[in-house]
């Protein structure tokens, strides 16, 4: 505590005499007081581990009870040289770059179909396409699971019905499995639709009157006025969407056990991950595995910081 | 002068008109924007319908080829006490009518009329087993209470719930806290920290994972709730967030009345500041029993070999891996495991979908 309190020099423009000093030095107390679980939490669950998943890095740390000792940078190299890590770092992008378009637009283009002036009953499509979010993922995978059934499936009879004599084997195929992950995932996206809305609903209507008055038609203002000034929101979306997908593995867990299946197009880079350190309890590798991710999503991230000067529109900053 | 008032009863005509046919428009453009919408939500939502479709059908009727999405059994009807199957049978006129089969024979068999069995039997030329047999809308009921009884539905509900509520206390109080301290007291640093507490956000739960992992192994919590319901007592960035961004929106002057007359900051949180947040505390709340209802890692690695502590989102892939060739068990058991956080959502959704917009807008 006496760290942080150094962090920050004491606030104090103004000159005090000795009993305000006295009571701003408790108001400081009584305010580490109430932030104090927030300060524990943060050094029990984040700062600590993070800091020992990169000590565990260069150990040969496991949990059958072996005396754990240094082995310098050997886990790193058998990192660099193991093929599964390699494999499973492009299924996630793979996935990825599927992924991460569908579950930004799709909400988006959603979210402006529900702010259109010409749509009647907004508040209940709006809680339509919301309230599947609240249905429990492993629920959602078997409910749309049945759905992308090969045989027996609603989609595959559609696609039958109209006319596609071999419609694909979603869960089956090393191709089709990754379209079919996104739509195991479709009712997740009712949160980024609430919040695009949101924003979409913010955007002052005198900035459009402007447009109109410019000759601007639907999509230039969408792409003059609306995108723009939502871009804060689309980055941060994009931002906390791209940090999940780099550690997606939860929905073919359950799918498939974490096989893997079909033929290791499902091995995410986190599944192998978990698999090492859960199922093999191989903790140190565990840890080389999450720092070596760790270092991705934070360079990914910082690259798409530095993008955001491009393209993100802070409107708040002339405040 | 005539020409003039003609030409300008003209012009209002024609302005008539043209408002006519804005109006016109208008109403078009929103029909056809709704209908849109609506098509979509449909779609959206078909896999609920499938679900509920499913969760009530025959094992019989899934396997059977060419049997309707909806519920359904071949047709029986009864007479004189017996059960008889009803097939559809073309008749010489080229009709094709719904008769109930009273014997069964290879080139010949009897039916009779089920709307007029008093008419007699009829003789039938044919074999019957080519026949198509009409279907009857019959809702298997019981498949809920198989997947009731055989998923243990009672003690997953209770683990669910017990988990759930635990570190729903847990949150609330912790990051009500945070909050207040972040919203009401000065002190040096505090912009720091405040970031920091938000910059968590970002960080991927991967990172610390292993070593958490590792720790609650050491200290012999796995196998028990506490790793799933500890951690909450130290607050979470967005709770904190949405509570703070409230409580600033609170004018200040009443608590430092309340300062005035000697109140202690507990006193002023409790009772001044707590009752105006009932809203946010409420979204707060049902967050978590939604987080709660919703993880499926965290119990995974916990409670693995602790069949009866786990909550339902773990114990539902495992029913699914037994039970696998009976999907209408399965859909029931999905929709058991969704229902109570649909239900929640349903009754308090403006508060819910508020405070879904307050963090994820403003930050």
């Amino acid at each position: 505590m006496a760290v942080i309190s150094k962090a920050a020099p004491h606030p104090g423009p103004r000159t005090r005499t000795g009993g305000s000093r006295a009571l701003a030095r408790r108001e400081a107390m009584w305010g580490y007081l109430f932030i104090s679980p927030f300060i524990v939490g943060l050094l029990a669950f984040t700062l600590i581990p993070t800091v020992a998943t990169f000590v565990m890095s260069f150990t040969n740390f496991n949990l059958s009870g072996a005396a754990t000792q240094f082995v310098g940078g050997s886990n790193y190299q058998r990192l660099f040289r193991d093929p599964q890590v390699w494999s499973s770092l492009l299924v996630t992008v793979r996935f990825a770059a599927i992924a991460l378009p569908v579950g930004l637009i799709l909400p988006l283009g959603l979210a402006i179909l529900l702010n259109s002036d010409s749509l009647r009953a907004k508040g209940l499509f709006r809680t339509l396409f919301y309230f599947p979010y609240i249905v429990p993922f492993v629920a959602a995978i078997f409910v749309w699971g049945a759905l992308l059934n090969s045989e027996t499936g609603w989609i595959n009879q559609f696609l039958r019905w109209v006319g596609v004599a071999n419609p694909p084997n979603w869960l089956n195929s090393t191709v089709w499995i990754y379209p079919a992950l996104v739509i195991l995932g479709l009712w997740g996206i009712g949160n980024a639709m609430l919040i695009f809305l949101a924003s979409l609903q913010g955007v002052p209507t005198e900035l459009y009157d402007a447009a109109k008055i410019d000759g601007a038609g639907w999509w230039g203002q969408m792409f003059n006025v609306t995108l723009p000034m939502i871009s804060p929101v689309i980055f941060y979306n994009l931002t906390l969407s791209l940090i999940g997908l780099f550690q997606y593995f939860t929905v073919p867990l359950v799918l498939n056990q974490g096989t893997g299946a079909p033929g290791g197009a499902t091995m995410f880079y986190n599944l192998y991950l978990y698999k090492t350190f859960f199922t093999y309890q191989n903790m140190a590798y565990g840890a080389t595995m999450a720092w070596l991710l760790f270092v991705i999503i934070l360079a990914v991230t910082l690259a798409l910081f530095q993008t955001a000067k491009y393209w993100v529109y802070y409107a708040a900053e002339s405040r | 002068m005539m020409t003039a008032t003609t030409s300008s009863m003209q012009a209002v005509a024609t302005e008539r008109r043209r408002s006519r046919s804005i109006r016109w428009s208008v109403i078009v453009r929103s029909a056809v924007v709704t209908l849109v919408t609506a098509f979509l939500a449909f779609l959206f939502l078909l896999p609920f319908f499938n679900m509920v479709f499913t969760s009530l059908k025959t094992t019989a009727q899934m396997m059977q080829p060419g049997a309707p999405v909806w519920p359904a059994i071949p047709g029986v009807f009864e007479y004189e006490g017996k059960e008889l199957e009803l097939y559809l049978v073309p008749l010489e006129d080229g009709s094709v009518r719904e008769l109930a089969i009273v014997r069964k024979g290879r080139q010949q068999s009897t039916f009779i009329d089920p709307d007029h069995p008093e008419a007699g039997e009829i003789e039938w030329s044919g074999s019957w087993r080519a026949l198509q047999r009409p279907w009857q809308l019959h809702p298997a009921w019981g498949n809920y209470r198989e997947a009731w009884e055989k998923i243990d539905f009672p003690i997953l509900f209770r683990n669910t719930l017990a988990i759930a509520l635990i570190g729903l206390t847990g949150t609330v109080i912790s990051s009500t806290l945070v909050a207040y301290g972040f919203a009401r007291f000065r002190f040096p640093g505090r912009g720091f920290l405040f970031t920091l507490l938000l910059s968590t956000i970002f960080l991927p739960a991967a990172v610390t994972i292993v070593p958490t992992y590792a720790f609650f192994v050491a200290i012999g919590w796995v196998g028990t709730w506490l790793p799933l319901t500890v951690p909450h007592f130290f607050s979470n960035a967005y709770n904190v967030f949405l509570l703070r961004q409230y409580m600033l929106t609170i004018p200040r002057e009443i608590d430092e009345a309340a300062q005035m007359d000697g109140a202690n900051p507990f006193r002023i949180l409790i009772s001044i500041l707590l009752p105006q947040c009932a809203p946010v505390v409420l979204a707060v709340a049902l967050f978590h029993l939604v987080f709660a209802w919703n993880d499926y890692f965290g119990p995974l690695l916990y409670l693995s070999t602790r069949f009866d502590l786990q909550p339902i989102a773990v114990a539902l892939p495992r029913f699914n891996n037994l039970y696998g060739s009976n999907p209408p068990l399965i859909q029931a058991a999905s929709l058991m495991a969704m229902a109570l956080p649909v239900l929640l959502f349903f009754l308090a959704q403006r508060v819910f979908m508020q405070g879904v917009v307050i963090t994820g807008v403003e930050k």
